[in-house]
Parts: structure tokens; sequence; C-alpha cells
């Protein structure tokens, strides 16, 4: 693992670009076009102070938001992707993988590991959308799964917060497999009577949202998410049906049922905070 | 016997020279060698060769005259009695289920249906199901566990349906929740992929203590047109793709994906419905026969383990 340490080393200097904001000091909000000071809009949680657009955030800016001061542990850092289908498409899936482990300095494309949330033990997953698109291989699916059994051992309550445009198609059948094996492994954690809440960010769609994601006892979506199992690209492609404007964001999954709350990023932790007090053995 | 070190991206090309007997051998071996090891170390396995492209076994696997899930229950099973509707919305005609006579029990029977004429094609809409034809599913499995009956699904979908009212009426959260539902039911559940298997729509219904798997019949995360399409902007390398998604029965078996492959007359289940449904019918016993040993908390742990293990990744 000698040349995933030098990366992690040179990525450090490249922070900035991790977390996805555009170098300079001010940039220009894609939803409403209004000009924000950088550092204005880290401070608000990456949401537009115009406009209330929510910027993607990386797995480490989702820690920062949702953590108390350095009581974050990482777990299963080091597990990467075997390429059991030896892959190959327009460019090769091992290179494609270092060029994801090269942009988001991570060896796939989930955090898990454990900290407090106001207090509040948790055990947490968090999908880094900048690693493949965030998509569900073998490496999120074990992580994932190890990330629930340790909550069951440790009896704290799990989140899951997805960013994700589903199964990683170059690992074939194992990807779809592993919706099976989040999904076993969250019914677990249900039979020892454990709280799961889910937060669904954007976008959130394919086998993500056809399993864990959708399994909360609590599904939160941040405001204007898409989710979707099938986007509305491909609909459109597929079966030639128009997809109005906003037909699979989070408002209308809010009206259609499938989601119990829409939370402004800016109030997720105290609102997680509130919810696990209810669940409190 | 068998030549399992000559398997490597060309196999299957060589495979193609290799005779039925040849590879009804093969399949035995391979079963009995899963069976010695019970599963775990399928580093020692044979590799399963074969007999077809990719691109072949996927025509073979689309094939309008191939048996689907009612042809099956007619054949394998006496006295099926259907049952309708999710108690929710609708009765979706995409997917078929109910009581039946197997081997001398009764059991319930479900899977996505197919259609051969026009007419039934679109009333069954491909065996493209809605949200509710995932929840009628789940219903008559509740239904299996709450009574001790078997349960046993037929796979035969191009898909969830993509359309924006199965999205509304919650594809997602219907498949989710049938594969957290049926990883924990308290009774054997036996799958077998009898045509295409398409994706989150076809594992809504299969997750299963065995999961078999016709000789001719494909099981995929994304169909080999929408991969080709993702990835090459080009739906006509759709063969390309079908190869390098590895989704046939001999690559699954050797993933350890699928644990039993049943074999197909040569030239395919159409060409003999009689033999294909008696080959699997023999797999339906035997795996049964082997499930009905454990206790209910016996089951429900070894699936548990079954699902638990399946990924490849590497480790420091
Ligand atoms: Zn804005």
């Amino acid at each position: 693992m000698a040349w995933f340490k030098n990366l992690q080393n040179t990525l450090k200097l490249n922070t900035e670009k991790k977390k996805g904001i555009p170098d300079g000091v001010w940039l220009k909000c894609k939803s409403c076009s209004e000009i924000i000071y950088r550092k204005e809009l880290l401070k608000n949680s990456q949401v537009c102070p115009h406009c209330s657009y929510h910027f993607p955030l990386s797995a480490d800016e989702w820690v920062d938001i949702m953590f108390d001061e350095g009581t974050f542990k990482e777990w299963d850092k080091h597990l990467q992707a075997a390429d059991p289908l030896k892959f190959v498409d327009s460019e090769k899936y091992k290179d494609r993988l270092k060029r994801a482990q090269t942009k988001t300095g991570r060896a796939d494309g989930v955090v898990t590991g454990s900290g407090q949330l106001n207090g509040h033990s948790v055990v947490i997953a968090i999908f880094d959308f900048g690693f493949m698109g965030g998509s569900l291989g073998s490496v999120s699916g074990e992580k994932i799964l190890r990330a629930v059994e340790m909550a069951i051992e440790k009896r704290f309550p799990l989140i899951i917060i997805s960013a994700s445009g589903g199964a990683r198609m170059q690992e074939g059948m194992f990807s779809l497999m592993q919706m099976a094996k989040t999904s076993a492994a969250i019914a677990k954690l249900g039979e020892h009577r454990l709280p799961y809440i889910s937060i669904l960010s954007n976008p959130t769609t394919g086998g993500v949202t056809a399993s864990f994601a959708s399994l909360g006892d609590i599904n939160i979506a941040e405001p204007k998410a898409l989710i979707a199992l099938t986007g509305p690209r491909v609909i459109e492609k597929t079966i030639r049906e128009t997809v109005p404007e906003g037909a699979q964001c989070a408002e209308s999954l809010l009206k259609n049922g499938f989601i119990d709350k829409i939370v402004d990023r800016r109030e997720m932790k105290k609102t997680i905070s509130k919810l696990l007090e209810f669940f409190q053995e | 016997m068998l030549k399992e070190n000559m398997l490597t991206s060309s196999g299957v090309m060589m495979n193609r020279e290799l005779d039925m007997a040849g590879t009804a051998t093969r399949i035995d071996s391979v079963t009995e060698t899963k069976a010695g090891s019970k599963g775990k170390s399928k580093k020692n396995r044979p590799e399963f060769i074969d007999k077809h492209t990719a691109w072949e076994i996927v025509q073979l696997a689309r094939n309008p005259y191939r048996p689907f899930t009612l042809d099956y229950i007619n054949l394998i099973m006496t006295d099926f009695v259907e049952l309708h509707g999710d108690r929710g919305f609708r009765d979706d005609g995409a997917i078929v289920g109910g009581f039946a006579n197997f081997n001398g029990e009764p059991v319930v029977v479900l899977g996505h249906q197919r259609g051969k004429t026009t007419e039934e094609k679109l009333r069954r809409n491909f065996g493209m199901s809605y949200p509710e034809g995932y929840r009628k599913a789940l219903r008559l499995m509740k239904l299996a566990e709450k009574f001790q009956k078997p349960v046993f699904t037929f796979i035969d979908t191009p898909g969830a349906f993509p359309g924006l009212e199965a999205e509304g009426r919650g594809s997602a959260e219907a498949i989710a929740n049938n594969l957290k539902e049926m990883s924990r039911l308290k009774t054997p559940i036996i799958s077998v992929i009898i045509g295409e298997g398409g994706s989150g729509g076809a594992l809504a219904i299969g997750v299963a203590d065995r999961i078999l798997m016709l000789e001719n019949a494909i099981y995929s995360v994304i169909s080999p047109e929408g991969c080709a399409a993702i990835l090459w902007n080009d739906e006509s390398k759709a063969a390309e793709a079908a190869k390098r998604l590895k989704i046939s029965a001999g690559n699954l078996l050797n993933m350890g994906i699928v644990d039993e492959i049943v074999p197909e007359p040569e030239g395919g289940a159409h060409i003999d419905y009689e033999r294909t449904a008696a080959n699997l019918k023999r797999a339906f016993i035997n795996n049964l026969t082997e499930l009905k040993e454990l206790s209910p908390y016996l089951l429900v742990e070894q699936r548990y383990e079954k699902f638990r293990r399946i990924g490849e990744y590497l480790e420091e």
C-alpha cells in the first residue's frame, strides 16, 4: 500500500480541490448565479446564502458538519477495489480507480466510522459522490456491512448519508449483490432494535435508492435532491416519457410519502440529534 | 475430465467446440465440488465453461419462445391457484404468483411473467414490474412464512419498469423493502433465473437461500445495451458489453454469485420444454431437501452469511 500513502501525502496539498470548490476567493452559485464569498459559503455548510442551493459535499466535509470536533474515527480506510471482472471499457477500471483515488485522496468512495454527534455516539457511512459518482461496489458494500455490524456490537445508532449514481457497473453482478448484502445488514440491525437514519443527498439514484437508502427508520432528504431509481435522463431515453422539472426531487418524494422530512443542511445536525434523543434506550 | 486451467477470457471461444455430454459432466462435477466444499472455497472449484458466446446467450435468454414462469409452474407443479394483487393499489400482471403443489407438498410460487402474444406482452408489460408487483410478491412470501411453506421464485425480467408513474409509487422503496424482508424470511427460498435477470427488478425477488440459473439465462447489473450506451455512447457495442459484464451462468457460477446451473437441451430451453422443466424440477427437489433440514433460525443465518460473503476487495 506504499503507493497509497504517497498518494495521500500529495493529496493533502490539494484539499481545496478535494472539497469540490473552485479556486479563487469568489464563486458563482450554480442555482441563482449570485456571487458568493467562499469563506461565507464554508461557514454556511456549503449552502448558498442567497437561494439555499446545497452545494455537493465531500465525505470529509460531512464529517466536519456532523461530528463534535475531533471525535470521528474512521474505519477500514484501506479497503480497495479488486477489479474481479478485469473490466475495461473506454479505459481500464483500474485506471479509473486510480484517477478517483488521486482526485479524492481516498481508496474508495464510502467513508465509515464512528464519533459523537452532540454527545451521541453514532456509527456513520458517508458516500463521496466525487469518487466515481458514489457508485456502490464491493468495497462500499463491505464497508457498510462492517459498519452496521459494528453498530450492532456497540449498540450505536446508524446514519448513512447517500450520494450515488447507483451500482458500480465495472464490478458487474458483484455490485448488484451489494444491494442485497447491505439491505440484509440493515434488516439485522432492525432486529437488534437499533435506529437507522438515512440521509439522502443530491443525487441518490439507482441501486443505492433501491436498497439501504430507502430503508431508514427515518428517511431524511436534502432540499431539492434528486432521488430516484431511474433518473430523468434514462426515463426519457428508454421509454421516451417526458419528465417534468422536479418530478423526482425530494419535495415530490415527500409528497408521495417516501421520505419523512426534508431538512436544510444547516439544521441537519440539530435535527438528527433531536431524533436520536427519541430513540434513546 | 475438466480443462479448468484452460479458461481465460478467450475460454468462451474454445468452449464452443465442446460437446453436449462433456458439458453435462462439467455441470455435475461443478455441483459436486461445490456441495463438497459447502461453497466456501470457490478458488478450488473447477471453472465452468459456457457453451455459447455471451451475445448468443443473451439472444437465447431473451428468446420469445422460451418457457416462461407459468410454463414451468404448469410443468413441474400441480393445482396452481393464482393469487392477485398487492392489497394496496392494483394487481400487476408482470408478476404472477400463488399456491401450488410441488413434489407432493404445498408451496408458494411466484415470478416475473412475460407475454407470448402481443396482447399478453402488453398486459404483462414485457415482464417489467411496477412497485405493486414487488409488493404483491412480498405479500405472497410473507404468507409463505406465516404458514411455513417454502418459496420458489422465477426471475425473468428486463428490469423494473423505468417510468415516472412507477417511480412515483416507489419502485426503489418496493425493491429495497423486498431485499430487506427476503433476507430475514423464516422459510426456505429458492430462486431461479430462467431468462433475463435484469438488475434491481430481478434481485427484488432473488434474495434466496439457493440461486439457480438456467444454462442460457443471463443476470446483469445493467442491460448490455444500457452499459454500451453509458460507456461507449453506442448501443451497438452491446455484444462487447455482454461479454465484459460476465453475465452468463458459467461466469456467475465461477464468481460465486449463483449456486447451481440447470442444464438446457442443446439449442436452448425452447427446444424442449419438458426436458428443461424436468432438469429444473430435479434441482428444486435436491435443494429443497437440503434446506428443509435447517431450522428457521439457521436458515436465516446461513442466508445472511451467503450474501455477507459476496464481494471482491483488497485489504492490506
Ligand atoms: Zn444561490
